[in-house]
């Protein structure tokens, strides 16, 4: 097709130069809204928000509120939350339990419950429905729009609006290791998460990409945390920012566009430090999940991660601190940041109190580490929108070349400690995304994982 | 002086003794003068800012995140706020370099309830935090403060402070100013 954008002379990742319209054009944002978050798997949220049946969670995909709420039939699901009526916003709590959506403007109502209605999201009350439609109205068809594909993968919920939208797990790819280890137990069970109270959401004045490309693989701008390093808020006392660790490597996957800082595949655990924490009952804590960990996870394959990014705007942290994070787009130059925490759910509440104070004290706008970050994007965005700066893009070129395939990974590049070979290569996705090209069309060469890797049981 | 009217002076003498002392204390947040403002925090200080849900009118009960169990934008005690005027200090806390144009305005002033010795007081106020910096970065914070304060060696010490702003989605940035 023709496009009024040139997407390649745009993400120029041969030479390394990616244009700074990306972040600050109005019509590459609009564009962005319908070729990428229409279709890309994106985080809603948690299943600790919606724990039981009827319990319901505004979010957000793109610029489009959602209602991820879970029916009587305990059923995840996701719904437009914008009556087909008017428009209204249906539900205007951040969070509820309804049994039936009631919209507040002319009473259009709509059920989840597969006990009511044949399809979830069906109108099942509508005023003046045989005086002013002659009972003709169609209360499948104007139900609420509900998203068709919807995930819970170990506690996180994910959608997307493409009906023919590849399998989470193939859009996650071998991504899906480092994933999991902000979402599995810290003894390596599987799961075993449990989200803390309370979403942090807070707008920048950046574009959506900038936070995510950030946390995809950026260990260079190390020196933008030097305070927060000095003013020691780690959680041993008396260190940096976080407990001492060797240099992260840049892990990306080409063609799937996800990335992260962490460790390539290993067969055993990284060494431990006994007793760091300055209280008996954290310390055994550590002590016995790391214990129960080694036993579990034996010689098998494991990963390890700080942070990372799942295309295109879902960032985590997997340790210190252990968050889920949302890039959402509100225009070209602002995001609405949101931020959930994880603990193990079994921990004692003296562990659980540590980090909760630790992410406070660490991520979202109060955090020591968080609070210098937001300001280097603030200004990065305030400085590319003349006409001149517009005409430099930006330097991609750290690392280029470095590219090692990583034994044990499918479709995994490693480009070294200082690289922005995950930033390439998210942009060349967010640049198959931005062509329209087809899921068949963009899907990567699967190369098959040499390894089988360790699950834990 | 009848009693009534001296039950009535002392009330006003300490509304006002109060009231000067978080002017002072406010006036040290907009001088920078961090250090001299830790030395007015007790050891056992609570610093705690809720965040604020959307909520139907008869389920306010979830209004607000919760004191020491929920996220909360901040929960936390002496040992992080002297952190935060560390990183401060540091010359390299890049979201406060260079420093940002605070005026912290303090109205509605209430003293609720003093004990015996008038040694602690729960207090009451409006805030009012004005940021500017840069060119044209500006948040206006607005809300609800509960203060105690403690008698400490015949000075005034903030024991307890929960700041309940106004806002539900964050609409700065970051909170790198004391409130
Ligand atoms: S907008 Fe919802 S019923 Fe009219
Ligand atoms: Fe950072």
């Amino acid at each position: 097709m023709t496009d009024r954008f040139e997407i390649d002379r745009m993400v120029d990742t041969d030479r390394g130069v990616i244009s700074r319209e990306l972040f600050v054009n109005r019509d590459v944002f609009d564009a962005e809204l319908e070729r990428v978050f229409t279709r890309a798997w994106l985080l809603v949220g948690h299943e600790g928000l919606i724990p039981d049946p009827d319990d319901y969670f505004v979010s957000r995909m793109g610029k489009d509120s959602v209602i991820l709420t879970r029916n009587q039939q305990n059923e995840i699901m996701v719904f437009l939350n914008s009556c087909p009526h008017r428009g209204m916003k249906v539900c205007r709590y951040d969070q509820g339990n309804e049994a039936v959506f009631t919209c507040p403007y002319h009473g259009w109502s709509f059920s989840t419950n597969r006990d009511r209605v044949e399809v979830p999201g069906q109108l099942v009350g509508v005023p003046h429905f045989e005086a002013g439609y002659s009972g003709n109205l169609d209360r499948v068809k104007w139900g609420l729009p509900r998203c068709p594909n919807v995930i819970n993968y170990k506690g996180s919920i994910w959608a997307s609006w493409d009906p023919d939208a590849p399998a989470f797990e193939d859009y996650l790819g071998d991504m899906k290791l480092y994933l999991d280890t902000a979402l599995d137990h810290r003894d390596g069970a599987p799961g075993g998460s449990e989200l803390l109270g309370g979403v942090q959401k807070w707008r920048i004045r950046c574009n959506w990409k900038t936070v995510s490309e950030n946390f995809a693989g950026d260990l260079y701008h190390g020196i933008s945390h030097q305070s927060a390093n000095l003013a020691e808020i780690g959680m041993a006392t008396g260190k940096s920012r976080r407990d001492a660790l060797p240099l992260r490597h840049a892990i990306g996957f080409e063609g799937l566009g996800h990335g992260g800082l962490g460790f390539p595949p290993s067969y055993e655990e990284r060494p431990f430090i006994p007793d760091q924490y300055g209280d008996p009952e954290i310390d055994a804590y550590y002590k016995q999940v790391r214990t129960a960990r080694e036993r579990r996870l034996g010689d098998r394959m494991r990963v390890g991660l700080v942070v990372g990014t799942i295309f295109p705007n879902m960032s985590f942290h997997a340790d210190q601190p252990r968050s889920l994070a949302f890039a959402h787009p509100i225009s070209e130059t602002e995001v609405e940041m949101w931020r959930i925490y994880l603990v193990d759910a079994d921990a004692p509440k003296a562990v659980k109190d540590m980090l909760r104070h630790y992410y406070m004290r660490y991520s979202g706008p109060g955090g020591m580490t968080e609070s210098d970050d937001m300001e280097n994007w603030t200004s990065v965005t305030a400085a590319s929108e003349g006409a001149i700066a517009r005409r430099h893009g930006f330097n991609y070129q750290l690392g280029m070349g470095k590219e090692q395939p990583v034994e044990g990974l499918r479709g995994a590049v490693d480009s070294g400690n200082y690289s922005e070979g995950n930033a390439r290569i998210y942009y060349r996705r967010w640049a198959q995304f931005m062509k329209e090209m087809s899921w068949d069309d963009m899907a990567p060469p699967q190369t098959k994982s040499t390894v089988e890797v360790a699950h834990g049981d | 002086m009848g009693i009534d009217a001296q039950a009535e002076l002392q009330r006003l003498l300490l509304k006002e003794d109060v009231g000067e002392f978080l002017a002072f204390e406010a006036d040290l947040l907009d001088a920078r003068r961090y250090e001299d403002w830790l030395a007015l925090l007790t050891d056992d200080i609570r610093y705690w800012m809720p965040m604020a849900r959307n909520t139907a009118s008869d389920d306010t009960g979830r209004e607000f995140t919760i004191e020491d169990e929920d996220v909360n934008w901040i929960d936390e005690g002496i040992e992080t706020i002297r952190q935060r005027v560390a990183q401060l200090a540091t010359g390299l806390h890049w979201a406060e370099q260079p420093p940002s144009r605070t005026s912290h305005m303090i109205s509605n002033l209430r003293v609720l309830e003093s004990s015996d010795g008038l040694d602690e007081v729960k207090t009451r106020c409006r805030f009012l935090v004005y940021r500017n910096r840069l060119e044209d970065e500006q948040n206006i914070f607005v809300g609800k403060r509960n203060d105690t304060l403690r008698r400490v060696n015949g000075s005034w010490k903030i024991a307890r402070r929960e700041i309940y702003l106004d806002q539900n989605v964050m609409l700065s940035k970051n909170l790198s100013v004391f409130f």
